[in-house]
């Protein structure tokens, strides 16, 4: 049988990676795929957490996920529209490029 | 993340989502699982992937994928030393998995829709206004040529 502490060991490798990635990366959207990573990360947290809790009927950690995927849907879809539209504006994705804005 | 073909990084990305969705099915919450295979390997990555090919032909080459490397992956690597330290410390750890529960799809619709039907009525707007927001945020450029 598997432990808890494994999952929430892979969890955090994943969670690491995704911040590396966010952290070192100069490409928008390979900043965005970090933080799709940590996301996941923190899925799998509340998933690993719900199977081993108490009493885990109460399926609360299953919605919170479902949620969150719901909403990282979301926060990708508006995400990368706003990528391809700073890439039409200034030609670059580099966010170290894109040094002004308008207002 | 270090691959220097960012269409090879969101394919790895796409082989990480589908193993997190074994993972699901492996901890018993299969609607979870078959959600995140629908969602993230169906259509996160399809977005991905046309962004990285929408914005990748002027891209120069020669210039590194990375600024600074270090201290990111410095930071990266002490949270998952703190992280996994903390993890083995704990005596949560070492719990082991109370017996398989039934959770049908139908049980979780009931669920969605009496006790957790505030949120669910929330995220069908933020899933709308999410998507109206995509749509004319990439459109804005066009129509201000017009």
């Amino acid at each position: 049988m598997t432990q808890l502490s494994s999952y929430l060991l892979v969890s955090a490798l994943l969670f690491c990676i995704g911040l590396a990635g966010a952290l070192t990366r100069r490409n928008a959207i390979m900043v965005l795929i970090g933080i799709e990573l940590m996301l996941n990360a923190a899925n799998l947290n509340f998933i690993a957490f719900w199977r081993f809790s108490e009493n885990p009927e109460t399926m609360t950690g299953l919605m919170f996920a479902l949620f969150s995927i719901a909403i990282a849907a979301a926060e990708a879809a508006v995400g990368l529209a706003l990528i391809i539209t700073i890439y039409r504006h200034f030609r670059t994705a580099n966010v170290d490029k894109v040094e002004e804005m308008k207002g | 993340m270090s691959l220097r073909n960012m269409v090879h990084c969101a394919l790895s990305l796409v082989l990480t989502f589908a193993g997190l969705a074994g993972l699901y099915l492996q901890l018993n919450a299969e609607f979870v699982g078959f959600t995140q295979i629908l969602v993230y390997v169906g259509a996160v990555s399809i977005l991905i992937v046309f962004a990285i090919l929408l914005t990748r032909s002027t891209e120069p080459k020669d210039e590194p994928a990375t600024v600074t490397p270090w201290v990111g992956i410095s930071v990266a690597v002490g949270a998952f030393l703190t992280m996994a330290l903390a993890v083995l410390a704990s005596p949560v750890g070492k719990r082991l998995a109370a017996p398989a529960p039934e959770v049908s799809v139908k049980t979780l619709g009931q669920k969605l829709m009496t006790d957790y039907v505030l949120p669910l009525e929330v995220m069908a707007l933020l899933l709308t206004a999410a998507m109206l927001g995509a749509v004319i945020i990439a459109m804005k450029d066009k129509e201000g040529q017009r």
